[in-house]
Order: C-alpha cells, then sequence, then structure tokens
C-alpha cells in the first residue's frame, strides 16, 4: 500500500544521559518511499534512525521520549520484542561487516538463527532470492562458499544488504551505505536502493546530498538535534520552504 | 536578511561572475531598443547603423552566459535557488537576445522610413516605445533585486502595450485607407509598434521567471496546476 504510514514518530525526545540529542521530532515514514535524512554530522541523523530499531539501546544512558509507532505499534512499550523488531526493522551499516565465513553462510546465517527454513533446498532459495534482489546474485552464484571477505567493497556491502533481507524484514535502514565505496559500487548500490523500495520502506542517512537527491522520495533536513525540514525530495531540492534548508543544500555553511 | 555566501569561494564568484554579465546585457539591449527609437523620430541613420552593429555584443554575450550556466550545472550541480537562478539565466537569456534582435529590426526599418518623407509627426508610437522600455527596466530591474513583487506589477502592465500597440495600428490603418501612397510608410510603422508590442511579452516572460526565481512557483500561462509528480 504506497503512501500508508509505515513509521509514525510523534514528539521524540531523545537523550544520552543529560545531553539531548534529538528535540520534538514528528514525521511520517510512508511505506515502500525511500526517505533520505541529511544534515551536517552531529545535526542527530544518524541517534534518529537508531532510535527507529532500538539500536541506541546498547548505548547506557540513551533514553528515549515521546512515540515511534511500527504500524501503528509504539516500539518502546514493555512488551515490545526487540528481537523481532530488528528483523522487521534491518539495518544496513556505512562499513561492509561480513561475517568471517562464507558468501552462503553469511547470507543464511540470520535464516538458521531464526529458524526460518525448514529443508536445506529451502534455504538455498531464500540465499538465491535474497542475493539475486541484492544484484549480487550473477556476480557470486559460481563461489557462494567461498570467504565473503574476497568480495570488493562494493559487493560485500551488497553482501550485507542480502543478509538482511534474507530474514524478510519490512523496513530497511542504511546509515552511509554507499559513503565508502567508489562510484560504479556507489551507482550499484543506489539503483539497488531504488529498486528494493517496491518491497521496503527505506531510510537512508547519507552525507551526499546528490544521492539523497537520486534515490530518495522525501527527504528530513535535520540541524541541531531538530527536524528543520522534512518534504518531497524534490521540493527540497528545487524549492525548500526553510531558509536553512536552502543554505545548506545550496553550500551556504556557517 | 542579506544573502549568506558560499562556502566555495570559487562557486560564489562564478555565480557572481554570472549576474554581472547578464546585467550587462540586459542594459545592452535596453540601450539599443532606446536607440532605435530615437533613431527614426529624430531621423538619424548613423545612430540606426550603431544599433544593428551592437547586436554582435549582445550575441556574444548569449553565447558566453550559456557557457557559464552549462560550467556552472556540470562542476558545481547547483540546487534549490541556485538551481532556480541558473534556470532563470538560461531563460531570460534568450529573452535579452530577442529584445537585441527587436532593436535591429526597429533600427532597419527606421533606415528605411528615414528615406521618405515622413508620413506624419509620430506622437504615439514614442509614447508607446517608452511604455515598453519602462516595463522592460522595471522587468530588468525586479531580476537584479530578486523582487517578485515588482515582477508581478510587470505583468500587469504589459497589456498597457498591448492597447497602445491596438490603438497605433487603428490610426495607421486609417492613414492606409486615405491614401494608398501611404501604405508601405504605414506598414513598416505598424511593424515597429507590433515590435514594441514583443519587447512587452518578452519583459513579461522575464518578470516570470523572476517569480520563478525567488518563489518557486511557476506562474506561466496562467497556470498554477500541480503538474503531477
Amino acid at each position: 500500500m504506497p503512501d500508508s504510514v509505515k513509521i509514525n514518530v510523534s514528539h521524540a525526545n531523545f537523550f544520552y544521559g543529560s545531553n539531548q540529542a534529538l528535540h520534538d521530532i514528528s514525521v511520517k515514514i510512508r511505506s515502500r518511499y525511500v526517505t533520505a535524512l541529511i544534515g551536517p554530522s552531529g545535526c542527530g541523523k544518524s541517534t534518529f534512525l537508531r532510535s527507529l530499531n532500538r539500536m541506541n539501546d546498547l548505548i547506557p544512558g540513551a533514553r528515549l521520549q515521546g512515540k515511534v509507532e511500527l504500524d501503528g505499534q509504539d516500539i518502546y512499550s514493555d512488551n515490545m520484542d526487540v528481537i523481532h523488531l530488528r528483523r522487521r526493522v534491518g539495518m544496513i551499516f556505512q562499513r561492509s561487516n561480513p561475517f568471517p565465513m562464507s558468501i552462503f553462510d553469511n547470507v543464511a546465517y540470520g535464516v538458521r538463527v531464526n529458524g526460518l527454513a525448514k529443508k536445506r533446498f529451502q534455504l538455498d532459495e531464500i540465499v538465491e532470492k535474497t542475493l539475486t534482489a541484492a544484484a549480487l546474485w550473477e556476480e557470486v552464484k559460481d563461489r557462494l562458499h567461498r570467504s565473503a571477505m574476497a568480495l570488493s567493497g562494493g559487493q560485500q556491502q551488497r553482501l550485507c544488504i542480502a543478509r538482511a533481507l534474507a530474514v524478510e524484514p519490512e523496513v530497511l535502514l542504511m546509515d552511509e551505505p554507499a559513503s565508502a565505496l567508489d562510484p560504479i559500487s556507489t551507482a550499484k548500490i543506489e539503483e539497488l536502493i531504488y529498486n528494493l523500495k517496491r518491497n521496503y520502506t527505506i531510510v537512508v542517512v547519507t552525507h551526499n546530498m546528490q544521492q539523497a537527491a537520486r534515490i530518495s522520495d522525501e527527504t528530513g533536513f535535520f540541524l541541531s538535534g531538530r527536524l528543520v525540514e522534512f518534504s518531497e525530495t524534490k521540493r527540497i531540492f528545487t524549492a525548500p520552504a526553510n531558509r536553512e534548508t536552502e543554505d545548506y543544500i545550496t553550500g551556504r555553511f556557517g | 536578511m542579506p544573502d549568506r555566501e558560499h562556502t566555495s569561494k570559487h562557486y560564489e564568484q562564478q555565480l557572481r561572475v554570472l549576474k554581472e554579465k547578464l546585467l550587462l546585457m540586459s542594459h545592452k539591449a535596453e540601450q539599443m531598443i532606446s536607440d532605435s527609437i530615437k533613431a527614426l523620430v529624430d531621423r538619424r541613420p548613423t545612430l540606426a547603423e550603431e544599433v544593428i552593429d551592437r547586436d554582435d555584443e549582445i550575441d556574444k554575450l548569449e553565447i558566453e552566459i550559456d557557457d557559464l550556466c552549462y560550467e556552472i550545472l556540470a562542476l558545481e550541480q547547483p540546487v534549490a535557488r541556485d538551481l532556480r537562478f541558473i534556470a532563470t539565466a538560461l531563460k531570460i537569456v534568450k529573452d535579452i537576445e530577442r529584445i537585441g534582435d527587436i532593436a535591429v529590426n526597429i533600427a532597419e526599418r527606421a533606415q528605411e522610413l528615414i528615406q521618405e518623407p515622413e508620413l506624419k509627426r509620430l506622437v504615439d508610437l514614442p509614447i508607446m516605445a517608452d511604455a515598453a522600455q519602462k516595463i522592460l527596466k522595471e522587468s530588468l530591474d525586479a531580476f537584479v533585486n530578486s523582487d517578485a513583487e515588482a515582477a508581478e506589477k510587470v505583468i500587469s502592465n504589459d497589456n498597457i502595450v498591448d492597447d497602445l500597440y491596438e490603438q497605433i495600428f487603428r490610426e495607421l490603418l486609417t492613414y492606409m485607407l486615405e491614401d494608398t501612397r501611404s501604405i508601405s510608410r504605414a506598414i513598416k510603422l505598424i511593424f515597429i509598434a507590433k515590435h514594441l508590442e514583443r519587447v512587452g511579452d518578452h519583459s513579461a516572460n522575464i518578470a516570470e521567471m523572476v517569480i520563478f526565481l525567488v518563489r518557486g512557483q511557476d506562474i506561466r500561462h496562467g497556470t498554477r496546476l500541480d503538474r503531477g509528480r
């Protein structure tokens, strides 16, 4: 269902101990949209991204006030199963981090841990399906049992996306997914993101504004822990409503 | 609030050069229109000749401005206000170039008319020329100052020039009906009036782009429709 709200954040304040990192963030992230989050370092965009699947829980003293709802369900409520939440809301990091095992086992790992495949042939199917979805199958199908560490940086990143897809998430969070890659690998990741939105809701943090412009449907601009503007990407990059947004995206810093 | 400058001084400088070139070009075009009418009214063939020669400078500036826009687009990938500025520059440069051509056309008709006896004392044509030059100047000032309200005024004032054209056309028609020997000269004067009317149209185009530049809103062809996503 396009246009429906997948994640609804209302009046979220986020603290690292006594330090407030996010101030009163309210935003609706739409289902099967690519949503880009931009802003200077330290603006809170990564904190915000990580609050969407409670990755920040691991940081001592971190806490969130306000509400984050996934399909209407408060993900910070006491009865939320965090492991299950992180399966539904997967995460891709800036540095690809394949496990030191074979390509096949990397993708199969989450499937096995979660007991999602009953039989070996089902596992084979899932691995092929997700590697195909991650646009990596053709490149690795003849060496599935070789080490993932031998892949190029761009291939490793697509492998990590495949690994995230294997457990059938609904939302993919990506923190600078292409910043360590060359232009060709970056283009492949961007094309992949564009295609994945048919089936997934994607939220991407990026420092590369042109990348945000290329791949996203909606863009949020963060500054000093505040969400300054959230709008259709086309609008943000042609005629943003807010002067701070405009100054940032046109390169008028400080 | 004054505009904040780009962190990249080089980029800031390129945008400034682009604006200066546009100002220089529009100043030249304005002057050509003014001189072409002066050549006609004061019957000065050498001034008409000068106007025709000056068109090369306008054409040269048009090419320089186009090149600079492409360079900025390719190298700086402008967005938002900067993108709208480049888009505006690429569009209005064409309007300004056409205004230069119009001045040449007026100067050529002036050269022909000067060689014949005066059909009549020109009264309404200089008034129309003043009106056309006024809105041209106002549209260019609106661009320089990024003034959307001034641009709106230009658009609503364009019909003054259109009305004057109607009036001059009717008057010259009566001359032609009364005396067939006047037809050739009267038609040339009608051409000139038509050219001035086009100056008004180009000025309105420029004003529309100024509104786009300032507000990010496309008001051309009377449409404010959201043309879909």
